[in-house]
């Protein structure tokens, strides 16, 4: 248990990250917190691509620049286009905060919600 | 022609810069470039079909790489036929938010990359770049859901974006494993390659179930709709047609790629409880979404949670892996979308007229507005499942489907779904023809009053009647562009049903390949 934990450390680092992102998400009321918890969500979802490219000393894929062995590039790939995305969404998301800021006044969404109560 | 392919997908995109680019100078330019781009659309679906029934499958290699490498854009029957209900619906939607509104610029900019991301969806055979085609989609839906200026609809965008990108997020986690299990991202690739790791092994499990959950939050199975009712709501009219008919739509359609095309059913024979799972989870959706539609007295909320239970329904008839079942599946998946479609600007419309929109808004509607009242009564009619509309012919399969497998759950729940959704319409058309209308003036009702308050936003910039909706001292008419677009949804509905059988021809092949 103990060896498959140090051998492993950036898969259980990949857990932590995404049990946090998750925690950030429900846990917390403020609106702007789980935009926070959902980046690093995400974030531990990029690691656990990132991290399953890595090869003890390899080289990336030149020919003639190395003789081998090569770690494959795509994962890295992919998720240059996810981080793409996960920008694109935190940029629609806080749109989404300045507005429902001015409408409420607050972020916190158990105060929203007893707002839009009352109304 | 497979030139064709990535057109659908570049056309819309190239287009919707359009509006943003000259939007300052011609304030229509968004639905003139609309129009062009959903008509281009057709054209190109259309030649795209043709294409596939002459030839069968047809693949495109982006950018010349050669398909296992590079990504692969796939149309069969089945996408050739959704990719053409995704042109019908972009032009229905178009026409009638010219009469409903939204009316700026951004908003048909938004409308025209919500259609490249479905069509890539659809026409997609590579599992990352359908994670990136779901994310546009999403992104699209986001933005458009907030259109309604009113921070209700801020509020439901973002409760959707919070869902719907844990849900992209969990699906990419899924490819991840499966990744790392073959090596390939490739959708005819892994189906190769997933039996040779093994079907049974924990990594394929663990991506297999990711990728379902993901899917499901996107599609709005039951414990994982919570997002689906308050967006549907709270967005204009316009736009709550077209996602209802075409963004579950094409999640749950990536479900049944994912499931037919990469896992194929070697791997339901394999591991029998995996799908077994699905189909409890999706006939626990059926009945529970009919349920909280029965309860709901929002128009638009009882059409949204009874979307929950038809994509419970389609997904079951998926899940059962039986070639009857899977092709209901599928017929009830395009006949959904363009029965729900017509649903929703039916309710748009008559709200209009009505002042409000919750079921009791709509006593004595029928003889106010004729044409909408009707078209609604025959698309209700055709959800429910009466013959000869496109909802039998769904339903009917798959029932005969889980008969076959002797899924009896599945038979029983389409059974009684189609009861429970007789149920919900049955309020709203006995409203509809058997009640008088009230007295004129309704603001002092607290109920309508509240609706149209929360209608105010989108009655004030859209629907041509001046004025509050709850005034109705002229009163307000629906528009003739809505009245065309519900009576062609209705036909449609009832043409498809009766050439459902050409339909599940076209599909056929695409579902019969997997169980060789």
């Amino acid at each position: 248990m103990i060896d498959l934990l140090v051998t492993h450390y950036n898969y259980l680092a990949v857990v932590v990250l995404v049990g946090i992102g998750l925690y950030g998400i429900t846990g917390s009321p403020n609106l702007v917190k789980k935009i926070i918890g959902l980046n690093v969500f995400q974030v531990g979802i990029f690691l656990f691509f990132v991290t399953s490219g890595y090869v003890e000393g390899a080289a990336p894929p030149l020919l003639g620049r190395s003789p081998g062995p090569y770690a494959s590039p795509l994962p890295h790939v992919l998720i240059l286009t996810a981080i793409v995305v996960g920008v694109s969404l935190t940029a629609v998301a806080l749109a989404l905060v300045v507005r429902i800021y001015e409408a409420y006044g607050t972020l916190d969404e158990d105060a929203i919600e007893e707002v839009r109560t009352r109304d | 022609m497979t030139d064709a392919l990535p057109l659908l997908v570049v056309v819309p995109i190239v287009f919707a810069l359009g509006p943003v680019a000259v939007g300052q100078v011609r304030p229509n330019a968004g639905w003139v470039a609309a129009v062009a781009a959903a008509l281009a659309h057709l054209g190109l679906s259309v030649s795209v079909l043709g294409t596939v029934l002459a030839a069968g499958r047809t693949s495109y290699a982006v950018g010349g790489y050669a398909p296992p490498f590079g990504i692969e854009l796939v149309a069969d029957g089945v996408s050739a036929t959704l990719v053409v209900l995704v042109s019908v619906v972009t032009i229905a939607t178009v026409v009638y938010a010219r009469a409903a509104g939204p009316r700026s610029n951004t908003f048909y900019s938004e409308l025209l990359i919500l259609t490249a991301g479905i069509s890539g969806v659809v026409v997609t055979g590579d599992l990352f770049n359908l994670y990136v085609f779901l994310e546009i989609t999403g992104l699209a839906t986001y933005a458009l859901v907030a259109t309604g200026r009113s921070p209700a609809a801020a509020l439901a965008s973002l409760k959707y974006l919070l869902v719907g990108t844990i849900g992209a997020s969990l699906y990419l986690l899924g490819v991840g494993y499966l990744y790392i299990s073959t090596g390939s991202l490739n959708m005819a690739d892994l189906a190769g390659l997933l039996p040779e790791v093994g079907y049974g092994s924990p990594t394929v499990l663990t991506g297999f179930a990711l990728i379902v959950v993901g899917l499901s939050v996107k599609t709005a199975l039951f414990p994982l709709h919570t997002w689906q009712p308050d967006a549907y709501a709270e967005s204009p009219d316009s736009v709550t047609a077209y996602i209802s008919a075409l963004v579950s739509t094409a999640s749950a359609y990536a479900l049944f790629r994912v499931t037919y095309a990469v896992f194929t059913p070697a791997f339901d024979a394999a591991v029998p409880f995996a799908l077994d799972t699905l189909v409890i989870l999706a006939s626990v959706s059926v009945v529970v979404g009919s349920v909280l539609a029965v309860l709901q007295s929002d128009l638009k909320r009882m059409l949204a949670y009874s979307s929950v239970s038809q994509f419970g329904l389609v997904v079951a008839g998926v899940a059962v892996v039986n070639e009857t079942a899977t092709l209901g599946g599928l017929v009830h998946l395009v006949g959904h979308g363009v029965m729900k479609a017509g649903l929703f600007v039916a309710v748009g419309a008559l709200a209009t007229v009505a002042g409000g929109r919750t079921v009791d808004d709509l006593a004595g509607m029928a003889d106010r507005a004729p044409i909408a009242s009707a078209a609604f009564a025959v698309l209700a009619f055709a959800l429910v499942g009466v013959p000869p509309a496109v909802g039998f012919a769904g339903k009917w399969h798959i029932v005969l489907g889980a008969v076959e497998a002797g899924r009896w759950i599945v038979a029983g729940v389409a059974v009684v779904s189609t009861l429970l959704t007789l149920a919900y319409f049955a309020r709203v058309l006995e409203r509809l023809y058997f009640r008088d209308a009230p007295a004129p003036p309704v603001a002092e009702h607290p109920d309508a009053a509240a609706a149209a308050d929360a209608d105010a936003a989108l009655t004030a910039d859209g629907s041509g009647s001046a004025g509050d909706a709850d005034e109705p001292a002229a009163p307000p008419t629906v528009s003739t562009t809505a009245r065309i677009v519900v009576v062609a949804a209705a036909v449609g509905a009832v043409v498809l049903g009766v050439f459902a059988t050409d339909l599940i021809s076209v599909l056929e092949p695409v579902v019969e390949v997997s169980f060789r």
